[in-house]
C-alpha cells in the first residue's frame, strides 16, 4: 500500500487524517482509491484537460521524493510515499 | 565592490572527490566579448528595413478604459501601425509555461495589453510602430484614451478586507482546488500543516509573535527589456530578445498570439541580468503583432521608467511569525500567516514563502497560511529565491529575538533546532541530504565570527553583529544539450540555457570532466529554439545542475558513438573499447580523440548527439550569513562594514562563479534591506521611477564580502552540484536587522530599514 500525504487544505475531506494508505500502481489509481474512500478528493486533486483527466494545475506530485514525469500515469510502488503539493516556481 | 576569495570546505573527507576540471577557475568563454564590447545584446540587433515600436502606458493605477482613439496617431507621417488589445486574440485557457504552476493565459495576455481596465500605472494600453523611435514616441502621445478612474488598491492587507474595490470581478479565492462563492482580491489561500500547533504552543516556555512588512522591490537588472520581431510572409516569426528562457518566450508567444509553435523561433541575445524578471514577456508579442501587420521587423526597447513601472517587481508583503520554545531552546511550535501582493494579476511567490519560512528548522508542530492577493501594482515576477527573503526575514528576526530572551548563542540555537536529512518541510517530502548544519559549523569556525567586534565606531556610531540562515529549494526541470566532434578533436557544445551567471563555463566544465578532455577543447554556445532541444528557463538555480547533467549525459553518449564507429573500424565489439580521457584503445591499438576526429572527417562521418534530461533531485541549498553594521543613531544611516556569506554549494564547479553568485546575492540583499522600495502616493503613482530615486546599492554601499563555500554533495547529481544562485539573497535582510538590534537595541520589522525608520525607532526607544 502506498502512503499518501494529504495536503493540509484537503484534510477536511479525510477527517483530519494527514497520511493515509491506499493501493494503486499509478498516481491516477492512487487518486481513484483516495476518492473511493474520501469522496471529493479526486475533484480537488485533478481536473479535465484537453487529453482527459490530469493533475490539477498548480499541483505537483512527489513519488518517493522524486517528481516523476507522467502526471497521473506515473508509477507508484507498493511501498511508495506519495506527496501532493502546490507547484512552486523559482527565479 | 571589494571581493575576496575565501574558503572551501568539503563536508567530509569522502566528499572531497578529486576532479581534473571541476573546481578549477578557467576563463569564461564569453568574457572577452563582454569586456571588449563585442557581445550582442538585444538593443544591438539591427535588421534590414527594421522599424521602431513604442508603448502607451496607463497614467492611472486603476481605471476603466472607456474609449481609445488612435486616428490622430495613425495620421502622423512615418507611423506604420497602432495596436491595442483588440489586435490580440482572446485567450482563456491555462497552460504550463516555464517553471512550476499553471498560468492563466487571459491574464498573461491582459498584462501585455490592457483590455477593459488598466490595473496599474504603467500598464500597456497600445503600441505604435514607426520609421523612427521619435515618431513612435510622438504618436504614442497622440493616442487619445478616455478613462473612468477607479479607486486604487495598493496595500495587501487592505486588499483582503471585505467590501474593498475588486480588481477582477471573476476572481474567486481558491483553496486547494476549492473555489469560494464570492469574488475577492485574494486569489489563493495556501495551507501547510504538521503536528499539533496548539499543543506545541501550550508546551512552550517562551512565545514570540511579531508582524513584518516588506516593500515592493525590483530586480534591478541593468539591461532593460528589449525585443526585435520579424514576421515573414510565410508566417515564420523570429524574435530576438533578452530573456532567461528562449523556449518559455516561444511558449508564451504561441499562447498569446495563438500562432503555431513550430513557426516561432526565439533567439536569445546576451543578457544583462534577469534575476527572475526576464521570464515573462512584455514587448515580444507587441513587436510580433506589429511586424505581422506591416511586413517589416519591429524593434522595441524599454527605458528605465518603463522597466520599473511596466515589468514585474517582487511583491510587497505582510508576514506574521509566531514561534514557541521550551526552556532548553527547542522549538515547540511555529506558525506563520503571510499575504503577498501578486500585483495586477494572480501569481505572487507566496507558495515559496510558505515553503521556506521555517525551512532552516526541524519543526514538528507547524501551521503556515499563505495568501496570494491582487493589488494595483505591476504583475509581480520572480526575483532570486522569490518569496523566501521576505518570509525568512520575519522568521530569522524572531529567532534572534528568542535567542536574546533565552540568552542563547544564535549559532547554537540554530544548530540545536537545525533541519537535516529526514526532517519535515512544507509542500515537499522530507529533506534529502542538506548542508544546513555544516553551514552553521563553518559559520562558527569562521574568522569573522571568531573576531570580536569593536562596538564603538567613529563619531558616536555604534556597531553590531547579526546572523541569519536561509534556504532555497532549487528546481530541476527539463534541459537539453547537443554536441558534435569537430575535425580538430574539439567539441561544439550547444546549450538551450541562456547564460546569466557564467553557466557556459560551468556546463562546459562538467562536459569536459565527464568526457575526459580539457576544458579548452569544449566550445559552448547558447543557441536559438530551432537549434537545440527544449530547455526550461535559467531560473530556480537549475542551470548548472540540470543543464550540467545534460552535458554529462551528452559526454557519455558521444563516447558511446565514438566507440561504435571504432568498433566497425577495428572489427571488435564496442564494449571492448576503453576510453581513457581523450584516448580510445583496444588490445594494443589506440587513437587519440584528435586522430579519431580527423579520421571521421576524412571518411565523411560526423559524431554528434543530443540529450534531454528532466532531473528531479535538485537538492536544496542552505546559507548562513554574518553581518557587521555601523549605525549612526543621529541620522539612522546604516553601513554594512563586514559581511561573510557561508553557503552549501554541493560541489562548486567553478568556485569563482559560485563566489560571484554569493556576493551578488548579498549585494542585492543589502539593497533590499536598507535602500530599495517602490514609493507610491495615495493615487497609486510611482514616485521614484528612476535609478536616481530608486536606490540600488553601489560599490560605496557594500563592504568586503567574504565567502565560505561548504560542499555537502547533492545525491541527485553525479558531481554533487546544488544550485547556488538564489539562496544568497535570503539571509541579508534578517542578518542586517539582527545586527542593527545588536548595535542600537531596536528591532526593525519593516523593509527597507531606511535611515528615517532607524532614526525614528532609536528616538522612540530613547523615549
Amino acid at each position: 500500500m502506498a502512503k499518501v500525504n494529504i495536503p493540509a487544505a484537503m484534510r477536511s475531506l479525510t477527517g483530519g487524517e494527514s497520511c493515509v494508505e491506499v493501493a494503486g500502481a499509478t498516481v491516477g489509481e492512487v487518486v481513484a482509491a483516495l476518492d473511493e474512500r474520501y469522496p471529493g478528493l479526486a475533484a480537488r486533486l485533478t481536473q479535465e484537460g484537453p487529453a482527459g483527466i490530469k493533475l490539477r494545475g498548480g499541483l505537483t506530485v512527489f513519488v518517493d521524493g522524486e517528481m516523476p514525469l507522467g502526471g497521473l500515469k506515473a508509477r507508484v510502488g507498493p511501498e511508495s510515499e506519495v506527496y501532493f503539493s502546490p507547484a512552486i516556481a523559482g527565479g | 565592490m571589494a571581493t575576496k576569495t575565501d574558503e572551501m570546505i568539503p563536508a567530509t573527507e569522502a566528499d572531497a572527490a578529486v576532479y581534473r576540471v571541476i573546481g578549477t577557475r578557467p576563463v569564461r568563454p564569453d568574457g572577452v566579448d563582454k569586456v571588449t564590447g563585442r557581445a550582442i545584446y538585444g538593443a544591438d540587433v539591427v535588421l534590414p528595413r527594421m522599424v521602431h515600436g513604442k508603448v502607451l502606458r496607463s497614467p492611472y493605477a486603476h481605471a476603466r478604459i472607456v474609449s481609445i482613439d488612435t486616428s490622430e496617431a495613425e495620421a502622423i507621417p512615418g507611423v506604420l501601425s497602432v495596436i491595442t488589445s483588440k489586435d490580440l486574440p482572446s485567450v482563456q485557457a491555462t497552460a504550463k509555461l516555464g517553471e512550476g504552476g499553471e498560468v492563466n493565459l487571459g491574464h498573461l495576455s491582459g498584462n501585455v495589453l490592457a483590455r477593459e481596465k488598466v490595473l496599474y500605472q504603467g500598464h500597456a494600453i497600445a503600441a505604435v510602430a514607426a520609421t523612427s523611435p521619435h515618431i513612435a514616441a510622438e504618436a504614442v502621445r497622440k493616442i487619445r484614451v478616455q478613462f473612468e478612474e477607479l479607486p486604487p488598491v495598493m496595500d495587501v492587507r487592505l486588499a483582503m478586507e471585505p467590501g474593498v474595490t475588486l480588481l477582477h470581478d471573476d476572481l474567486f479565492t481558491e483553496t486547494a482546488g476549492e473555489k469560494a462563492a464570492q469574488p475577492s482580491n485574494v486569489a489563493a489561500h495556501l495551507i501547510a500543516e504538521e503536528g499539533d500547533i496548539e499543543a506545541g504552543f501550550a508546551a512552550a516556555h517562551l512565545i514570540v509573535e511579531r508582524e513584518f512588512t516588506t516593500a515592493t522591490v525590483h530586480q534591478g537588472y541593468i539591461e532593460p527589456q528589449n525585443a526585435v520581431a520579424e514576421w515573414r510572409a510565410d508566417g515564420q516569426l523570429t524574435v530576438w530578445c533578452s530573456t532567461q528562457g528562449a523556449f518559455v518566450v516561444r511558449s508564451q508567444l504561441h499562447s498569446i498570439l495563438q500562432h503555431p509553435i513550430s513557426q516561432i523561433k526565439v533567439v536569445p541575445t546576451e543578457i544583462g541580468g534577469g534575476f527572475g524578471g526576464k521570464i515573462p514577456v512584455y514587448l515580444e508579442p507587441l513587436a510580433a503583432v506589429m511586424s505581422r501587420k506591416i511586413g517589416r521587423p519591429v524593434k522595441m526597447t524599454m527605458d528605465r521608467a518603463e522597466v520599473l513601472m511596466g515589468t514585474g517587481p517582487t511583491p510587497g508583503t505582510y508576514v506574521m511569525v509566531k514561534m514557541g520554545v521550551d526552556r532548553d531552546g527547542m522549538i515547540t511550535a511555529a506558525q506563520s500567516s503571510m499575504a503577498f501582493e501578486a500585483g495586477a494579476f494572480p501569481g505572487s511567490p507566496v507558495g515559496a514563502g510558505v515553503m521556506t519560512v521555517f525551512a532552516p528548522y526541524a519543526v514538528k508542530n507547524v501551521r503556515i497560511d499563505g495568501y496570494d492577493v491582487v493589488v494595483n501594482k505591476p504583475k509581480s515576477a520572480a526575483y532570486r529565491a522569490p518569496g523566501a527573503t521576505m518570509a525568512e526575514y520575519a522568521s530569522e528576526t524572531v529567532v534572534d529575538e528568542i535567542c536574546r530572551e533565552l540568552g542563547m548563542d544564535p549559532v547554537e540555537f540554530r544548530r540545536k533546532n537545525g533541519a537535516k536529512e529526514g526532517d519535515w518541510r512544507a509542500f515537499a517530502p522530507p529533506y534529502p541530504r542538506v548542508g544546513n548544519l555544516e553551514c552553521l559549523d563553518a559559520t562558527e569556525a569562521s574568522a569573522h565570527w571568531r573576531t570580536p567586534l569593536e562596538r564603538q565606531g567613529a563619531d558616536g556610531k555604534l556597531r553590531g553583529r547579526g546572523i541569519a540562515s536561509g534556504y532555497w529549494f532549487n528546481v530541476g526541470l527539463t534541459s537539453s544539450c547537443s554536441g558534435r566532434l569537430n575535425g580538430d578533436g574539439t567539441v561544439t557544445l550547444l546549450e538551450g540555457s541562456t547564460d546569466i551567471g557564467g553557466t557556459r563555463a560551468s556546463i562546459a566544465m562538467q562536459f569536459a570532466e565527464a568526457f575526459g578532455i580539457e576544458y579548452e577543447a569544449v566550445h559552448p554556445s547558447v543557441v536559438d529554439t530551432d537549434s537545440v532541444g527544449f530547455t526550461e528557463v535559467t531560473g530556480g538555480s537549475r542551470t548548472t545542475y540540470a543543464t550540467g547533467l545534460a552535458a554529462v549525459e551528452l559526454a557519455k553518449e558521444l563516447q558511446i558513438r565514438i566507440k561504435g564507429e571504432l568498433a566497425k573500424l577495428w572489427e571488435v565489439p564496442a564494449d571492448a573499447i576503453a576510453a581513457n580521457g581523450a584516448v580510445f584503445a583496444n588490445n594494443g591499438k589506440s587513437l587519440t580523440l584528435k586522430e579519431i576526429a580527423a579520421l571521421m572527417e576524412e571518411n565523411g562521418l560526423q559524431i554528434q548527439a543530443a540529450i534531454t534530461v528532466s532531473p528531479t533531485g535538485s537538492g536544496g541549498a542552505f546559507a548562513t550569513h554574518i553581518a557587521d553594521v555601523e549605525v549612526d543613531p543621529e541620522t539612522g544611516k546604516v553601513d554594512v562594514i563586514r559581511y561573510t556569506a557561508v553557503q552549501d554549494a554541493g560541489k562548486a564547479i567553478h568556485p569563482s562563479y559560485v563566489e560571484g553568485q554569493m556576493q551578488g546575492g548579498v549585494v542585492q540583499g543589502i539593497g533590499w534591506a536598507l535602500h530599495e522600495e517602490y514609493v507610491y502616493d495615495e493615487k497609486g503613482q510611482l514616485r521614484n521611477g528612476s535609478f536616481l530615486d530608486y536606490r540600488i546599492p553601489t560599490t560605496l554601499d557594500t563592504p568586503l564580502i567574504e565567502t565560505i563555500i561548504v560542499e555537502v554533495p547533492n545525491p541527485g547529481h553525479p558531481y554533487g552540484v546544488r544550485g547556488v544562485g538564489e539562496v544568497p539573497i535570503v539571509p541579508p535582510p534578517a542578518a542586517i536587522a539582527n545586527a542593527i538590534f545588536d548595535a542600537v537595541g531596536v528591532r526593525l520589522r519593516d523593509l527597507p530599514m531606511s535611515p528615517r525608520k532607524v532614526c525614528a525607532a532609536v528616538q522612540a526607544a530613547a523615549g
